[in-house]
Parts: structure tokens; C-alpha cells; sequence
């Protein structure tokens, strides 16, 4: 009994209003984006907003029932939550109902549920206690291909299931894995690769390669620290390329300079090699690795963009990168998007006065494109507080994390802050012409009883084990 | 107090990421602030409270044919649109006094338009006149809410070829659905060209972004048009269609049912389609489309229907030259074989009747004459071909060699709705006489192209090509060029070679000249085919019909050297083949390559044909 009153007293209050706010903003919004003359009763529950209503009081009851389980369950049956998931996420693909292209939905008689959203919570869970287990080293290739499964398995799943936006969403994790140690050159890899991958989208290859070299020397430079050896590396290299141009040319065997580049480069590599063992010059072999890899990279980038993403998902990409102009898709939604919340001006066109909103984008005007409803009618006035809040909220949550004794509670933490921020980020950077159009929704706004309860869950777990934080003393 | 398990060493990697998170809260604040508060291109100015989006239909391609003869072009329509937003009470007397239509009309245009969307324009009374357009145009700043919108609509030039062109419909839900650029009250191409060039030919849509005041004036240009995208013009496309050849070819049918498939064999391209009967192309434009289209839909005789692409026959007679290819090729024919005809082919109880004529004939003759014996003979011993441990193996061949005319499959011409037609497999048999209950002899109908066979004119007119061509067709298509920087499938300029040698063509070529040229009393079935000065080459046939009278057929191609048109024609229930096919297809080869008929006489014969169709054949005719 003892125990029980302590934790109503632990809550963090703070926290559960601001879910409270930002859940009510969500529902006015709804309201306002998909106003109907004939059913303007905000309670019509034949309406979206009149359904959200209803999705806000089963959230609050989630809410509740999560509050009343004991913490250790959490911990305890992670695991086991995880494995449901995962057959979840399986047995969508082969029962489930496919919507709007995506196979990832059930359907229970006039009820939709999509498992993809709960999933996150769960990987949360299992990563936190994998990485809060005593024996676990994180910087060990053991840990990283446990970790990388745990986080791959759902993600491919999601992906299987057409619904590319949540499966990237498992990528964020990366934030949880900084937080609790992963060594920084790994991340500066992984930095480094989506670098390549869209510059190589952009950019020639031969430019590519060139700039791969300039690096690949700047960093010998700094491991080495001698000009002269880096001098002697740039000769080798330009002697070879040269004789090799003139050879084609001579023999007038048409290679483009790109492959003249490549051989004087397997050349100059071999020769850099063995300078390397003779003189005992450190490092030589890693960044060959390095340069060899950025090559095979560049040269992948074209097959994975052009036979793993769908034709609308490399459109979308090219948009962004500027390479491809698409008016009447996705480039027109993103322009209706920002004339829309554009048009709100400094204090907005006010409650229910918005105009643009309701023009182009319908389907998605109360799930995907909420925020355009928020910049309208409410203008910067409204978006910033909104950011703001959003910003104070994580602000806030990372604060909660680090007053945790048990690291699991921490790393939980860490995983609920990392969803929800991908999420905002994603969700408003692709209404302001920032990111590609991803379709996720934006947390606690966006029109939908899965992903409000997800979210909700997700978080008061949270707030859960924060509230029993203090029994861990012992 | 601070005890904890693990020692937490990174404990100051939170501040990175609260920057990082702060950071871009930051950004986004900033470009927040730069599109609502700094950036005007967004706003909008106070007596302007609303964007009004204008799509700009681009006109549709034109259609040529191959002489460069306008086919299809577009004449302008309007369409009024509604936004049941901006709609304000206004004067429905006069309004419906304008646009002639009752007030019960406006009534349900304005619910179902509320009902797609209240913020949305949807259509409110589709291809308003020019005329109207006009009356209208002056006192629409009475009716906010109401604006026009510009679109085409196809004309023709000439009242024939509808089934090739096809047609050009609005867009259904499934469509919409499936493809982002097509939008409610859209037009596509149905059928025909119009179908499967539509890419080419529909352009692409464009958008004006104006800006409107409350009077529903248009105030100009939204941020300077830059959020315009300007329409382009669909392609125009030259088809390969002779435009004087169709109208000839559909003239002839008129009083038939059937069709007329001619081809250029030195490229495939498809001179003219006929199918018959067929209807005004004019009759599927504008309002009166629906209407008519239930009309046709009705009409027993199934003018919409396109038999030279739809419509399966059994080919008849004229398989036997490709029967007495694949026997010379098999080396189980010679020119030189001879077989006996006593009126009739017998063997074991079963008799396959033929027609008077001398006996014994070679292989020439036996094309000449059409001798039915001849071909139960030779198809015999194509099948019990000692080469092959068993039937099983030899059909499998010789369907091979069918197969390689384009039989049995799609010919993938540039028709969307072409049939595979009908050749049957081991399987086939199986089913029907068990696994060894068939043999040569159970099949016999197929010597004489009866039987279990289906072809369509279409890939009769092709088995003409290849033949013309001694060995190798182009899929037939109906386009020559696409205008702009378009170029046809390649597959259209493949030669595709049928598995025989071209040698043994020369000498079915002999026969089928003999067929139309022999001398009067030599027993030729297709004199009545015959051109003074120019060698066609043909064959007769006759397809056997359980409904009703024989469907009467014939194949030609002419002149014998360097063919320049390849054609079937097919006339249901016109009995033998020689009697109305073959002067129908003369006069289309004729008319192609003379440009005008030497015997006027053989015109008039055709144009009068009184062939009997009851309601109940023309049931069953497909
Ligand atoms: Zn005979």
C-alpha cells in the first residue's frame, strides 16, 4: 500500500499536461481541418473529431491501466512483448488489410489497428534491457549485431509491409545508442555513409571519387603528420593516372576518366601498400579500406535507389534534392502545404477561418498535414508555440532520463524521447518543404486511434517507471 | 546516495543531444518565421480571400494517317464548375434560364458536389456550348462560387475507322484511384489509338493559381504565376491507316457482318481494320455519349464489338498452306507428292468429304484446288511421323510451327484488346479422350483448319504477311510515328521468323497464285479474286459455323513479287469463301494499289450481297 501512494505522488505531473495540452490542440485541429457545415458539432462522432474524442478517452484509459502495472512487468516480460510483436508484424503481412498501398493493417469488423505503431514501444523495451543487462559491453561486435537486430527485425518487417515511413523510424534508436555509448567513430561511419549516398545521388561520380582522395590524403596528413609522405602518395597517383590516360589515348581505347581514375588507383594502391610494410607508415591499410569502400558505395547508391525504392519514394527524393520537378505530385503537395501555413501570416487567419487547408490534400488533411491546419489558422503565433512546446517537452523527458537510478528506466527514456523526436521532426519538416514526404503522423495531433495510443503507451511507461524511480535504493 | 550498478561515463552526451534537438527546433522556428511572417509569396491580401486553382487541359494529340490526312482533332468545350464553399444565395430562375436546365437540376448537381467536397470544385454541368458559354461568361460575377472551366473535345473528320481510333471516356473511380495524374470529370482513351497512346496523346495537364475576390472576380495571377505550371500539348500521331481504304473497306461491309484486316507486309503496319457492323465515331463525343453508348451497347448485332481483334473463327481452309509448309519442312511433303481424291478422304469409318476435281494432285495443285483428302493425308503423316517416338511429340512440334505464325498468343500489336485465339495442346486432349485414347486420325478436323482452332482476322491478315514475306512478319500495329522525341516500341521493328524455310514458301506461293490465276475450268477456287495486271496470290475458306450458314473467308496478298498488301477478310455466314471474301478482298487490293476498280461490275456485286442474318445467328456470332 505503502508503495502505491508514492507513486501517484511521483508522477510527473508536468509532463502528463503537456500530453494533455498537446492532445486537446490535436483534437481542435482535427475539428478545424476536416470541418463539415453539416455536422459542426465537434461531439458528431460520425466525424473524425467527433472519433477522436472517443480515441482521447480510451488513450486516457490506456493511460490508467498502464499506471496501475507493476514496473518490474516491463522489464520482466520485454522480451516476451518484443516476440509478440514480431509474430504481430508477421501475421499483418499475410492477414492483414492493405490501405492506401500498405499492408499493415487488421481489421477487426469495423475496427483498424496497426501493429507497426506499437512495435516501437516494444523494440524500446528490449533495447533497454539488452543494454541495461550487467554483462553488456556496447562497443563489441557482439552487442552491435545484437543490437542491430533488435532494431532491423521490426524495421524490415514494416518495410515488407510497404510502409516505409515507420520503418525508418527505427533508425532514430541510433540517438538511444549515442546516449549509452556507442563509440563516435562508428556514428561518423554511419554519418559519413548517408553522406555519400546522397552526394552520389547528386553529384558525378568522378567528382566523388576525386573528393574521396582529397579526404583519404587530408586524413593521412593528420594521422601521419608528414608532408613528405603524403607528397610521395599525390606523385604516385598522378604518375599513374597520367600514364594510364596516355595509354588510352595512344591506344585510343575510349574508357571514360572515371575508370582511368579507378585503375590508377588499384595501381598506386598495390605500390602504396608495399611502400607501407617497408617503411612501417601506419594507417596506410585502413584508409585504403576506407577508399575502396566510398568507391563500392558510390557505385551501389545507383542500384539501391533504382531497385529497392519505389518509383514514387525516389520521386520524392529527387524533389527534395532539387533534381526532379513532379507539380502534380508530391512537389505540388509540399507547395499547397507551405501556401497553406505561409498564409497564416504572424497571428493566422483564425479558429475554423482557414481556407487553404481544406483545398488539396483531403485525404491526409487530418493525419499527415496537420500542421498546415495549425500554421493557418493560427499563424507563426500558433507554429511557434507548438515547436516550442514540442522542444520544451523533450527537453524535459531527456531531464526525466537522467534523474533515473536504474539504467533501464534511463535507456527506455531515451528510446520514448528518440521515436517521438523523429516523428516531429519528419512529420513538420515535410510541411515546410525541409524533408522528403514521409507519411508518419505527428504525435498526439495527427487524426487516428493507433498511433494516439501508441504514443500514449509509449510514454507513460514511462512516466510509470519514472514514478517508482525512487524504490530503487536499495 | 548515488549508487548505481554500472558507472554511467557518458552522462554528457545529453547535452549533444538536447542541442541537436534544440537546434532544429530552432531551424524550423526560423523557417516557420520566414514563410508566414517575411516571405509574401504566401499571403494573402485582404480583398483576396481566396486562391482559385485552374487546371489547363491541354489539347489532345491530333490523328493523321499515313498520307498525312487529318483523322481526329478537338473542337472547345466548357465545363461550369462549382465550389459549394463559396457559394452565396443567388437567382436560380435566371441562372437556369441561361444554361437551360430545370431547378430539380441544380438541386442535385449542388448536393453531389457538396457531397465530393465542400472546399473542392467539382463539376456542375459538363460541355456547356460556345454559345452559352458566351451569355454566361457576362453574368457570372453574379454566382460566386461558379466559374468556368476550358476543355476539348474530339472531332472527326470522317465518319469511319471508329474502332481503330477508338474512343475517349471520362475517367472511372478505379482509375483515379490507381494513377495520380487523372482527376474526377478527367478524360482517357477507351479503346483503339485513343487507348493505348493515351500518354502520348493527353499532354499534360497544367495549373493556374489565381487570386479571387469575394465577387468571385479573378484578381490575376497568384504570386506572378509562379506557381503556374503551363500545360503541354499532347503529340500528334500519324497512324498507318489509308484513310481512302478503310472508308472503301467499311462501304463494302456495310450490309455484312465481319471484318477486314489489311496489312503491309515489308512493316506491319496495318492499312485498314474493318470490323462490321460499326458506328459514326461522332456518336461517343460530348453529352450524347452516354446515351448512345447504352444504344450500341444494346443493339444485338454488337457494333462495338471488334471482330478483326475479338472474334474467333476456325481458319478454315486456308490452314492448309500452313499445314503444307510444316509438312515440307518436316520432309513428310514434296512438291511432288501425290495423293488420290475420290470425292472424299476415308479411313477407318470416318470420312472427311471433298468437292469435284481431277485426282491425283501434287502439292501445288492440292492448294490450287483446296483438295480436303489431300491435307487429311498430309496432316496424317505430319502426326505419325516415324521421327517421333509418339504423337505426343510430333503434335508438340507441329504446334510448335502453328505457334510461330502467332497463332495461339497474343500478337501484342498496339491494341489493347487483342484475343490469343484457340490452339490446343497435348493437355487439351487429354482431357477429352485420355492420355493415349487420341491419335492422328482423332484430329483430322485440324488438317482442314476446322476443329478445335480459333484465330482472329487480325492474326490471319498476320499468317498472309509472313507468307508475303516468304518466312518472317513485324507485329502488326496501327501507329507510324508519334510526333516529338518519340519512338515507337521496338518490338515493332523486329522481324519475328516463323520456323519454316523461306524455300518452302515459293512453292505454296505457286499454288496460291494458281488458286486465284489458273485458267478457267482448271478447278482454281478463287478466280473470282483475280486483277487484270497484278498477281494476287490467295486461298480460300470456309468456316464451319454450328449456329448457322459457314462464315465465308479469304486470305490474299498481291502483287507476288515485293507484296505491298497482305489481307484477310472474313464475311459470317457467307458460305464459301469464293463466293463473297474473295471479291471483297480483290476490290480492297484494287483499291489500294490501282486506286480505282476495273470492273465495277464485281463492286456492284458486293455492295448488293443479300446475306441472310437471322436474330438467332447473330446471337451466337461471337
Ligand atoms: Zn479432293
Amino acid at each position: 500500500m505503502q508503495r502505491r501512494v508514492n507513486i501517484w505522488s511521483n508522477i510527473d505531473w508536468l509532463t502528463v499536461a503537456m500530453y494533455l495540452v498537446l492532445v486537446f490542440l490535436g483534437w481542435i485541429n482535427i475539428y478545424a481541418a476536416v470541418y463539415n457545415e453539416d455536422h459542426h458539432s465537434i461531439f458528431d462522432f460520425s466525424q473524425r473529431y467527433g472519433k477522436q474524442l472517443i480515441w482521447i478517452a480510451a488513450a486516457l484509459v490506456i493511460a490508467f491501466i498502464v499506471f496501475i502495472i507493476d514496473i518490474n512487468f516491463y522489464s520482466y516480460f520485454a522480451y516476451i512483448v518484443y516476440g509478440l510483436m514480431i509474430f504481430l508484424l508477421i501475421a499483418v503481412l499475410i492477414f492483414g488489410k492493405e490501405v492506401h498501398g500498405a499492408k499493415s493493417w487488421f481489421e477487426i469488423g469495423r475496427f483498424r489497428i496497426q501493429p507497426a505503431e506499437f512495435a516501437k514501444i516494444a523494440t524500446a523495451l528490449v533495447l533497454a534491457r539488452y543494454l541495461s543487462s550487467y554483462n553488456v559491453q556496447i562497443n563489441t561486435l557482439k552487442s552491435y549485431l545484437r543490437v542491430a537486430a533488435i532494431i532491423l527485425i521490426p524495421s524490415l518487417l514494416i518495410l515488407l509491409q510497404n510502409d516505409t515511413g515507420s520503418a525508418l523510424v527505427y533508425f532514430v534508436f541510433i540517438l538511444v545508442l549515442y546516449r549509452e555509448g556507442i563509440s563516435e567513430s562508428i556514428l561518423l561511419l554511419g554519418l559519413f555513409v548517408v553522406i555519400l549516398f546522397i552526394l552520389a545521388l547528386v553529384l558525378e561520380k568522378l567528382i566523388i571519387i576525386f573528393l574521396s582522395i582529397a579526404i583519404v590524403f587530408i586524413i593521412f596528413w593528420f594521422l601521419n603528420r608528414r608532408l613528405k609522405n603524403v607528397g610521395i602518395g599525390i606523385g604516385i597517383l598522378f604518375l599513374t593516372s597520367a600514364v594510364l590516360y596516355g595509354i588510352n589515348e595512344v591506344l585510343s581505347m575510349g574508357l571514360s576518366y572515371y575508370y582511368i581514375i579507378l585503375a590508377a588507383l588499384g595501381i598506386s594502391g598495390l605500390v602504396y601498400t608495399i611502400l607501407a610494410i617497408r617503411y612501417k607508415i601506419k594507417n596506410v591499410a585502413l584508409l585504403l579500406v576506407f577508399l575502396i569502400g566510398s568507391v563500392l558505395l558510390t557505385y551501389s547508391v545507383d542500384h539501391v535507389f533504382n531497385n529497392f525504392l519505389e518509383p514514387h519514394q525516389q520521386k520524392r527524393i529527387n524533389v527534395v534534392l532539387g533534381l526532379e520537378s513532379d507539380p502534380y505530385g508530391v512537389e505540388y503537395n509540399v507547395n499547397q502545404s507551405k501556401i497553406a501555413i505561409g498564409s497564416g501570416g504572424l497571428y493566422g487567419k483564425g479558429f475554423l477561418r482557414g481556407t487553404q487547408t481544406k483545398f488539396d490534400f483531403v485525404p491526409e488533411q487530418s493525419t499527415d498535414f496537420i500542421f498546415c491546419t495549425i500554421g493557418e489558422e493560427w499563424g507563426f503565433m500558433g507554429t511557434f508555440f507548438v515547436v516550442s512546446l514540442f522542444v520544451f517537452f523533450l527537453y524535459r523527458l531527456i531531464g526525466i532520463a537522467e534523474r533515473q537510478r536504474s539504467p533501464f528506466s534511463r535507456i527506455y527514456g531515451y528510446g520514448v524521447v528518440s521515436v517521438l523526436f523523429f516523428h516531429i521532426v519528419i512529420n513538420i519538416g515535410m510541411t515546410i518543404g525541409l524533408v522528403p514526404v514521409i507519411g508518419i503522423p505527428l504525435p498526439f495531433f495527427s487524426y487516428g486511434g493507433s498511433s494516439l495510443w501508441a504514443f500514449t503507451i509509449l510514454l507513460f511507461i514511462f512516466l510509470r517507471l519514472d514514478a517508482s524511480r525512487l524504490e530503487l535504493l536499495k | 546516495m548515488l549508487h548505481s550498478f554500472i558507472v554511467d561515463s557518458f552522462a554528457n552526451r545529453r547535452h549533444i543531444i538536447r542541442f541537436i534537438i534544440i537546434l532544429i527546433g530552432l531551424v524550423y522556428i526560423v523557417k516557420l518565421f520566414v514563410i508566414q511572417v517575411v516571405d509574401s509569396t504566401y499571403k494573402l491580401t485582404a480583398s483576396s480571400n481566396v486562391l482559385r486553382y485552374v487546371t489547363q487541359f491541354p489539347a489532345r494529340g491530333l490523328i493523321y494517317d499515313r498520307e498525312g490526312k487529318l483523322l481526329v482533332y478537338n473542337e472547345a468545350a466548357y465545363d461550369l464548375m462549382v465550389i459549394p464553399r463559396q457559394l452565396e444565395p443567388f437567382d436560380t430562375t435566371e441562372f437556369c434560364q441561361i444554361l437551360d436546365i430545370t431547378k430539380e437540376y441544380v438541386d442535385e448537381a449542388l448536393r453531389r458536389a457538396k457531397e465530393f467536397s465542400v472546399y473542392n470544385s467539382s463539376i456542375f454541368l459538363k460541355q456547356v456550348s460556345s454559345k452559352t458559354y458566351a451569355n454566361l461568361q457576362e453574368k457570372l460575377y453574379k454566382y460566386p462560387g461558379f466559374f468556368v472551366q476550358a476543355r476539348t473535345l474530339r472531332k472527326y473528320t470522317l465518319e469511319n475507322g471508329a474502332h481503330l481510333l477508338g474512343y475517349v471516356g471520362e475517367v472511372n473511380n478505379k482509375i483515379i484511384e490507381s494513377n495520380e495524374y487523372y482527376k474526377s470529370g478527367d478524360y482517357i482513351g477507351v479503346s483503339g489509338i485513343e487507348q493505348s497512346y493515351e500518354e502520348y496523346l493527353r499532354g499534360q495537364k497544367g495549373v493556374n493559381v489565381y487570386l479571387v475576390d469575394v465577387h468571385n472576380r479573378i484578381q490575376g495571377s497568384y504570386a506572378n504565376g509562379r506557381l503556374d505550371r503551363k500545360a503541354k500539348v499532347g503529340s500528334n500521331i500519324i497512324s498507318t491507316i489509308d484513310s481512302d481504304l478503310q472508308a472503301y473497306g467499311e462501304k463494302l461491309m456495310r450490309n455484312k457482318i465481319g471484318s477486314i484486316v489489311a496489312i503491309e507486309p515489308s512493316t506491319g503496319e496495318i492499312l485498314a481494320l474493318v470490323s462490321s457492323p460499326t458506328y459514326n465515331p461522332e456518336l461517343l463525343v460530348g453529352r450524347i455519349r452516354t446515351k448512345n453508348y447504352v444504344t450500341l451497347m444494346s443493339d444485338t448485332l454488337k457494333p462495338l464489338f471488334n471482330r478483326a481483334l475479338m472474334a474467333q473463327y476456325p481458319p478454315g481452309s486456308t490452314f492448309k498452306v500452313v499445314n503444307a509448309l510444316i509438312g515440307m519442312q518436316e520432309k513428310t511433303l514434296f512438291p511432288y507428292t501425290k495423293y488420290e481424291c475420290v470425292g472424299a478422304y476415308y479411313s477407318r469409318g470416318l470420312r472427311v468429304g471433298c468437292h469435284f476435281h481431277r485426282s491425283p494432285l501434287n502439292l501445288i495443285e492440292s492448294i490450287q484446288m483446296s483438295c480436303n483428302t489431300y491435307y487429311c493425308n498430309v496432316f496424317r503423316s505430319i502426326l505419325d511421323n516415324k521421327k517421333y517416338p509418339s504423337i505426343r511429340e510430333s503434335f508438340d512440334k507441329w504446334r510448335e510451327y502453328i505457334m510461330s505464325f502467332g497463332f495461339g498468343q497474343y500478337l501484342n500489336s498496339d491494341f489493347g484488346n487483342e484475343l490469343k485465339g484457340l490452339v490446343p495442346t497435348k493437355q487439351t486432349y487429354d482431357r477429352i479422350y485420355g492420355e493415349n485414347g487420341w491419335r492422328s486420325l482423332t484430329l483430322i478436323s485440324m488438317a482442314i483448319g476446322q476443329g478445335e482452332l480459333g484465330t482472329t482476322p487480325l492474326q490471319m491478315a498476320n499468317m498472309t504477311a509472313a507468307i508475303a514475306n516468304r518466312g518472317y512478319y513485324y507485329t502488326p500495329h496501327v501507329v507510324e510515328e508519334i510526333e516529338g522525341d518519340f519512338d515507337l516500341d521496338e518490338r515493332f521493328y523486329q522481324k519475328n521468323y516463323t520456323k519454316i524455310d523461306s524455300n518452302y514458301f515459293e512453292i505454296v506461293i505457286e499454288g496460291m497464285d494458281l488458286a486465284v490465276n489458273g485458267e478457267p475450268g482448271s478447278g482454281s477456287t478463287a478466280r473470282s479474286a483475280q486483277i487484270p495486271e497484278i498477281t494476287v496470290c490467295g486461298k480460300t475458306g470456309t468456316a464451319e459455323n454450328p449456329h448457322g450458314k459457314d462464315h465465308s473467308i479469304f486470305i490474299a496478298f498481291a502483287p507476288k513479287k515485293n507484296p505491298k498488301i497482305a489481307i484477310a477478310v472474313y464475311i459470317e455466314n457467307g458460305g464459301f469463301g469464293s463466293t463473297w471474301a474473295a471479291p471483297t478482298a480483290k476490290l480492297m487490293i484494287e483499291e489500294y494499289l490501282n486506286d480505282s476498280i476495273s470492273v465495277p461490275w464485281w463492286e456492284e456485286y458486293v455492295l448488293n450481297a443479300e446475306i441472310n442474318y437471322n436474330a438467332e445467328t447473330s446471337k451466337h456470332m461471337e
